[in-house]
């Protein structure tokens, strides 16, 4: 394997963790309005993703930054290319970031219901636009032969791509209403399973609708054959399962094959992009590859050396992180 | 208006908002992470109050700098596209390495810190804050690193039509960076410092109870504010000397030095035409430059018009020099400010030794207004560093106009810059008014039992 594939597995690993950590913080904060009926259980709703949600969302700058270390043409053209989307996904971070922290600061209904306000739309928007964002990654955008983006902000919102924004935050309630499931206790916790029974069926009709959607749409599966390899129906079978789960009360294993199908899925679009990183609808001839947008081998072997030293050490102290905050969230436990 | 204008207003207003939060959380974990090594060490409720008290203002303002960071790192690739594409192999190393060394390590384990007073071991959960403090400040290294080959750019080749790295090591022992990082580092110290005694003042001259609290604060406040002050002066003058060397055209801005002189005079108060690059007006200490430039009292400082003609003769036409008067002034400001900071510190001292520092008095009823001081003057150097570096965006190698996104338009900039000015000034409201009702509020911090369960938020 060479270095420019290395480093395009290792930004696709960085996006299943993000995708996969900060998919359920995401999912609890759209569930928020909707299964905390007082003060308390919304405090205790947001106290299960307390400790994590920052550091979920560590993985999405890394992500970013690794991309500008190893594929600058990538980051270049993604970034400038999705600029007014990228603009909203950032107002909405930063109304959800300061939510977490403000919010329990100050005894008010309005003030505190602003803020779930916020923390609800902070969650929602980022699930939905980067569900649009990454579909329009697999479909292809106008790209010039200098390695510019060349549409405009509507060539990013086709029906196909919020069919994408949509699936995603089906997926991504479902996600965090099965971590609910984990964390809280009842009656919170009889109400997220509830409604993880009712999110599951409408989420699998959604991707199915998504998948035949992407048939038509883009080259995935023409470019994937006939036997399309473990990743995506290692991801259908993972979704199928968790209703299965549910039913069997067993929400651990319900919640780990909901991160396997997000997990699955992203690699899915990630082996599908291969080599290729920006599809250009113009000409396949201008679409930026791992080897055209690449740094240099030199910067992708330091880098190499970076990653493969800090990225084992994250996922332990983040591991453990976790592991101390295994506990349900009970009222003794509010901190925000 | 132009985008190119745009663009710059965007980085420089959103860059200058985030660096209003940067410094106090750089040098305030700190002081906390101190302050809970006391309570560790003794065992006094006074220390496990200071914790609660001032930890409070600094996960408000930690989390202002947390969200305002993102669009910090969004920011190259949306209005910089040329410029990432040109640097992308050096400068995108740093900002992957910040995130992986240190934005990992400060996001888990404040969490950790935040939420687990009772779940982890007294031990850990002083580890916690004392990660989060180091790492807050392992971030400023690596942000540094990068911002460092822009002012002076080293361990490249230009190939492939872009600056390509050849020597990591040369990156990491870049000497701007070196003097850079201690002038941050202690600016960020004098910044918690100021604000730890500003607000202790406030409650010493009002009576607050536990008056203990706030006067073992204001003492540690001191103590710090006296080593930052003097650190980052000795940094600055540092800096300053490998100025003249490595960007005398920013140094020769800051001056307002028309035409090079020897011995060189310093301007303590200047109104110059800038567009015909003279003086209008000029009170001038002679030979003080030289001194500050080389330690001795000769020595050339060059001067706008020679550097002008200098870069011209190297890079080919154009105009060099960067906005005079906004360099000459920030730079007095961030002046302005060390010395008033650096002198209301060694005042306290004096008190301090004298038995009087937690009288009431004068100086705790100033103290609460030097809290502007350090961020006035961390603004002013950061806006003096950078305009100061116009018209180059990567110093002798790209201009700033070459390294605009070309396919965003003046109109998607003037919307963004809009939504960004719009949502951070709203947002100074609920923040300014949480600082507000937990720096200054009657919520003074009360006698609680250690071992009860913490029901109040944090």
């Amino acid at each position: 394997m060479d270095l420019n594939t290395l480093w395009f597995a290792l930004i696709a690993v960085l996006f299943v963790g993000f995708l996969v950590l900060e998919g359920f913080d995401y999912g609890v904060g759209i569930l928020l309005p909707f299964l905390g009926r007082t003060d308390d259980e919304r405090r205790g709703i947001i106290n299960t993703i307390g400790p994590f949600w920052d550091g979920n969302e560590v993985w999405l700058l890394t992500a970013g930054g690794a991309l500008f270390a190893a594929f600058p043409h990538w980051y270049a053209t993604l970034f400038s290319g999705f600029y007014l989307a990228l603009l909203v996904i950032l107002v909405a971070l930063i109304l959800r970031g300061v939510a977490f922290e403000f919010r329990s600061k100050h005894e008010s209904t309005r003030w505190r219901s602003f803020w779930d306000g916020a923390l609800f739309f902070g969650s929602v928007v980022p699930a939905l636009l980067f569900g649009v964002a990454l579909s329009n990654l697999a479909r292809g955008v106008p790209i010039d032969a200098s390695k510019n983006f060349t549409g405009s902000f509507f060539d990013l919102v086709s029906p196909y791509a919020l069919l994408s924004g949509v699936t995603a935050v089906a997926v991504f309630t479902l996600h965090g209403a099965l971590f609910l499931c984990l964390k809280s206790e009842a009656p919170l916790q009889e109400r997220a399973h509830a409604l993880s029974l009712r999110l599951w069926p409408i989420t699998v009709g959604l991707v199915l609708a998504f998948v035949g959607a992407s048939y038509v749409s883009t080259d995935l599966f023409q470019r994937l054959g006939v036997n399309p390899g473990v990743a995506p129906v290692g991801a259908a079978a993972a979704l199928l399962s968790v209703g299965w789960m549910l039913r069997a009360k067993r929400h651990g294993w319900a919640f780990f094959m909901s991160a396997a199908t997000i997990a699955l899925s992203v690699a899915t679009l990630f082996a599908g992009l291969y080599p290729r990183v920006m599809v250009s609808s113009i000409d396949p001839a201008f679409s930026l590859t791992i080897y055209t947008a690449s740094s240099s081998p030199y910067t992708l072997t330091v880098m190499s050396f970076v990653a493969l030293t800090f990225v084992p050490l994250v996922l332990a102290y983040q591991g453990w992180s976790y592991w101390v905050f295994r506990a349900r969230v009970t009222r003794a436990h509010l901190e925000y | 208006m132009d985008a190119l204008f745009l663009h710059r207003l965007q980085f420089a207003s959103t860059t200058l908002y985030h660096f209003l939060f940067v410094p106090l959380t750089l040098g305030l974990s700190l002081l906390v992470a101190v302050m809970q090594t006391l309570w560790f060490r003794t065992g006094e409720d006074t220390y496990r109050q200071m914790v609660k008290f001032w930890g409070k203002l600094f996960l408000l303002n930690f989390a202002m700098g947390v969200v305002t960071g993102i669009v910090q790192e969004f920011q190259f690739g949306m209005n910089w596209s040329e410029y990432s594409r040109f640097v992308g192999d050096i400068f995108g190393g740093p900002l992957a390495i910040e995130a992986l060394m240190a934005f990992f390590v400060e996001s888990t384990f404040i969490g950790l810190w935040i939420f687990g007073w009772d779940r982890l071991s007294r031990r850990v959960h002083l580890a916690s804050i004392w990660m989060v403090a180091i790492a807050s400040n392992i971030s400023a290294f690596w942000i540094l690193t990068a911002n460092s080959f822009m002012q002076e750019p080293v361990g490249f080749v230009l190939r492939n039509g872009r600056a390509e790295m050849v020597d990591f090591f040369a990156l990491v022992t870049n000497p701007h960076l070196w003097v850079q990082v201690p002038h941050v580092f202690f600016s960020g110290l004098c910044t918690g410092a100021f604000v730890v005694m500003g607000v202790s003042a406030f409650h010493l001259a009002r009576g607050t109870e536990r008056h203990d609290v706030f006067a073992r604060s204001l003492r540690m406040g001191v103590v710090a504010a006296c080593v930052g002050t003097v650190m980052v002066m000795m940094a600055g003058h540092t800096q300053a000397q490998h100025m003249v060397k490595a960007q005398p055209m920013k140094m020769a801005a800051a001056e307002a030095l028309w035409t090079s002189e020897d011995p060189a005079s310093f301007s303590l108060f200047t109104v110059g035409n800038e567009r015909e690059r003279r003086d209008v007006f000029s009170v001038r200490v002679p030979s003080l430059l030289s001194i500050l430039a080389y330690n001795r009292t000769d020595g050339r400082v060059e001067g706008l018009h020679e550097l002008q003609a200098q870069y011209v003769a190297k890079y080919g036409p154009g105009d060099y020099v960067p906005p005079v008067a906004l360099t000459y002034w920030s730079f007095r400001a961030m002046v302005g400010g060390g010395v008033a900071m650096l002198a209301m510190a060694f005042l306290g001292l004096f008190l301090f030794y004298r038995g009087r520092l937690e009288a009431p008095g004068r100086y705790l009823r100033v103290l609460p207004w030097c809290i502007p001081l350090p961020f006035i003057a961390n603004s002013a150097g950061w806006l003096m560093t950078e305009v100061g570096r116009q018209p180059w965006i990567v110093f002798g190698l790209l201009r700033v106009e070459q390294g605009m996104s070309p396919t965003v338009s003046a109109g998607m900039v003037l919307t963004s810059l809009i939504a960004f000015t719009a949502l951070y000034t709203a947002l100074l409201v609920p923040f300014l008014f949480l600082m507000r009702k937990y720096a200054f509020g009657p919520a003074a911090p009360a006698h609680e039992p250690a071992a009860e369960p913490v029901l109040a938020p944090f």
